[in-house]
């Protein structure tokens, strides 16, 4: 009787114990809708790690933000519109912000954080017009979105075709899915401007298997194809492009579909792959010497560490950086280190990445500039292009940080922002 | 010829390679339900553990590595750099009879006469658990496997078929990729085979016997027990197969396991209970989506018929023929 009463006063104790060491460090949460298992785990991973160890090297370097550590609860989603729901709703108190990392998710959670006053930041992906800060009030998607990424791809086009693709035909490859379908609006619109001949192949979940839909693409010809891929879609969609012979030049992704990940397997055959980008890949930033130094060589490293430096690490550092950098300024703001989750979204429509602060941060020439602001929540709309070198197995930049065709983009965001407005009765701010 | 007869000729074909890679995962099942009455619902996730192992052995993964040196702060991750092909797959096939053994032991000794829906859920279970052990195991990167298979378009067959077309017309010749020739070749190899063991060894009559009639077969001294884990294990060998085959096309990833969702239709046609069934069931799912989407594809708006078509084919004929192509008809006497 005395150990069931002393094993049931020490598991008592711990319980307590823990909750107030949780409490005493959960001073700033930002919950992590991942997914570490299931088919799109090979993508989420990299991402979620790139997340974690940012957050473990300002904690440990910093002290926190302002002093006060951040809490990374992390709920695993499997890529699952209906978990990520779940997720949002177990987690939401005192939450800062919720990075969705799907656009499904995303799409759900807008309605709900709004009610719920609680940010969403989706980063370069989610519903483009969010990008209007006038409607979307707790929504933020810089530093670009899907329609800038849309007419960026189509701008390259241009530069390759000496400014006239009248006449040329161009193929979309996309995930059968939200986030597959969000560029196509964008590109039927600019098929109408420029004259080209859009044809719109959608590759169903989880898309091992495409070969009708490539079959399609060598009959047809297309003069450049565009990809909305995700996961095993991408690796599969390279591999068949490789395996009809469609020049890998003329194949572009989204920055979603440019991971180390989506071009190994295809050996040799994806040289010359492209993809869009507002990221840097590689190690050689700041931030990277101070995460080694911080968390890695103190074995505090995020998984087994072994994803340091690709893509989609250094894209989940990104993000990471990015919200953490709004807590900074809600803090300066408030004139205190003990926000809230409304002044956070203060702070988040008032970040200012110049170029000196992303040099400060850790972060030079690893990301264009950006600010936010009342107006704009979609950011510089800036992504470049990068190219896989096969034999040296890596990404090379191959062109400058470019807009996209924003009398275009402002133009959809402003119908498709209104629209939502008059739906959902929200009423426009920013004066 | 025109360049639409050739064009359809080229989807025919793609379609009935596609087929068989459909069939390679359908074959594994068939096997198993024939010999124990069970639905392996785990037998997606057996082609893409043992596409994980054989990539562990290839290049020398330490299994368990993350787990190891998470609990002991070790730092393992290799033992060796590579290892050849052929001692891979022997690895491999090592592994997947264990794998038969450990499943015979632990799970389908436990639930015998029990009914086919508890073995059922059980198999569900047995793919999450194989699922999770597969990541601890040998880590959800997306891994690269080449085993010497070609891959790539044919330019044989595009050189021979080029010159078929109508003079001046716009035309390349005929799309196959090489790999899926290779894996018609090797579906081929293991259909003869499996039917040489079935009709002329001990143990494979021994297996046709158990498949027949259980009590019959164990009435006369065969052990039920070895045959299932033969019968796993033989099964284990040809998801190692599809695996195989698949991971070589995709890269060896976590949604490889989605490749059993491929033979559910296939196997609806084809019936649960015939080699020959999941064969014919596979061409026919295989032609069917691929001139489903690429002749009426473009009517729907939403498109992607290549992946849901074959449920459309699989439910018509569950109407007319429940049992299948080649299934045995079900007969409830009262």
């Amino acid at each position: 009787m005395r150990i069931k009463q002393l094993l049931i006063g020490m598991t008592a104790s711990v319980i307590a114990v823990s909750s107030y060491v949780e409490m005493a460090i959960a001073d700033l949460k930002f919950p992590m809708l991942v997914y570490r298992t299931g088919a799109y785990a090979p993508n989420g991973i990299p991402n979620a790690d790139g997340f974690v160890d940012y957050y473990k090297m300002i904690n440990a370097r910093d002290g926190g933000i302002g002093g006060e550590k951040i809490l990374h609860p992390e709920c695993e989603t499997g890529y699952k519109t209906q978990v990520g729901v779940e997720c949002y709703e177990k987690n939401k108190k005192d939450a800062m912000v919720f990075q969705p990392m799907s656009t499904g998710i995303t799409y759900q959670l807008i309605p709900k954080a709004t009610a719920d006053g609680v940010t969403i930041y989706s980063t370069g992906y989610g519903r483009t017009s969010a990008a209007n800060g006038k409607v979307f009030k707790w929504v933020f998607n810089a530093p670009v979105t899907y329609w800038d990424g849309a007419s960026i791809a189509v701008r390259h086009i241009l530069k390759q075709n000496f400014g006239n693709i009248k006449g040329k035909k161009i193929a979309l490859v996309y995930h059968n899915s939200a986030y597959g379908k969000e560029p196509i609006r964008t590109l039927e619109t600019l098929s109408k401007k420029h004259g080209f001949k859009l044809m719109l192949l959608p590759v169903d979940h989880p898309g091992q298997e495409q070969k009708a839909t490539w079959l399609k693409i060598r009959k047809a010809r297309p003069d450049n194809v565009l990809m909305w891929g995700w996961g095993v879609m991408n690796q599969v969609a390279i591999k068949s492009a490789a395996s009809i012979k469609f020049p890998m030049d003329k194949f572009i992704g989204i920055w979603w579909s440019g991971s180390e990940n989506d071009v190994l397997p295809a050996g040799q055959g994806a040289h010359g792959y492209k993809s869009l980008t507002f990221n840097a890949p590689g190690t050689n930033y700041q931030v990277h010497a101070d995460i080694k130094k911080f968390v890695h060589d103190k074995g505090e490293a995020s998984g087994d560490g072994s994803h340091f430096g690709t893509v989609l690490y250094n894209r989940g550092l990104f993000q990471a950086m990015v919200q953490v950098e709004a807590a900074t300024v809600a803090q300066k703001i408030h004139g205190t280190s003990k926000i809230t989750p409304a002044m956070y979204r203060d702070g988040f429509e008032n970040i200012n990445l110049s170029a000196k602060r992303l040099e400060e941060l850790g972060f030079k020439d690893f990301a264009p500039p950006f600010k936010i602001t009342c107006e704009n929540h979609g950011g510089s709309g800036l992504a470049a292009v990068q190219q896989w070198d096969a034999k040296a197995k890596k990404w090379n930049m191959i062109t400058e940080y470019m807009y996209g065709d924003s009398s275009v983009v402002q133009k959809l965001i402003a119908e498709d922002s209104s629209k939502y407005a008059a739906e959902q009765k929200i009423a426009e701010r920013c004066g | 010829m025109s360049v639409e007869l050739l064009n359809f000729i080229e989807t025919v074909l793609n379609g009935l390679m596609s087929g068989v890679m459909y069939s390679l995962v359908a074959l594994g099942f068939v096997l198993i339900f024939k010999a124990s009455g069970v639905f392996n619902f785990a037998q997606g996730v057996f082609a893409l553990f043992a596409a994980l192992t054989l990539v562990g052995y290839q290049t020398g993964q330490v299994p368990f590595a993350h787990l190891i040196n998470e609990l002991f702060g070790t730092n393992y991750h290799n033992w060796y750099a590579s290892m050849p092909n052929f001692l891979a797959i022997l690895l491999t096939m090592v592994t997947m009879i264990a794998l038969a053994w450990i499943i015979e032991r632990l799970v389908l000794k436990h639930l015998v006469n029990q009914d086919p829906i508890i073995l059922f859920m059980a198999t569900i279970g047995l793919a999450f658990a194989l699922e999770g052990v597969g990541d601890l195991m040998w880590g959800s990167d997306v891994k690269v496997l080449d085993v010497g298979i070609p891959s790539g378009g044919s330019i044989w067959l595009e050189e021979a078929t080029i010159g078929l077309a109508a003079e001046g017309s716009d035309y390349y010749g005929m799309y196959v990729d090489v790999l899926n020739i290779w894996a018609t070749v090797i579906a081929v190899i293991l259909v003869v085979s499996l039917a040489l063991f079935s009709q002329y060894t001990k143990t494979g009559r021994a297996l046709r016997a158990v498949a027949d009639d259980h009590q019959a077969a164990l009435s006369v001294g065969i052990s039920l027990r070895s045959i299932w884990i033969l019968v796993w294990a033989i099964s284990g060998f040809i998801a190692m197969v599809a695996g195989i085959m698949w991971g070589t096309e995709s890269g060896v990833q976590f949604s490889l396991s989605l490749i059993a969702l491929k033979a559910l239709p296939v196997l609806i046609l084809g019936g649960f209970t015939s080699i020959p069934g999941a064969i014919i069931g596979g061409l026919m799912i295989g032609v069917g989506e691929k001139l489903a989407e690429i002749y009426i594809g473009g009517y729907f708006e939403t498109g992607a018929l290549e992946n849901w078509f074959a449920y459309v084919m699989a439910l018509v004929f569950l109407l007319f023929r429940p049992q299948g192509l080649f299934g045995d008809k079900i007969i409830e006497r009262v």
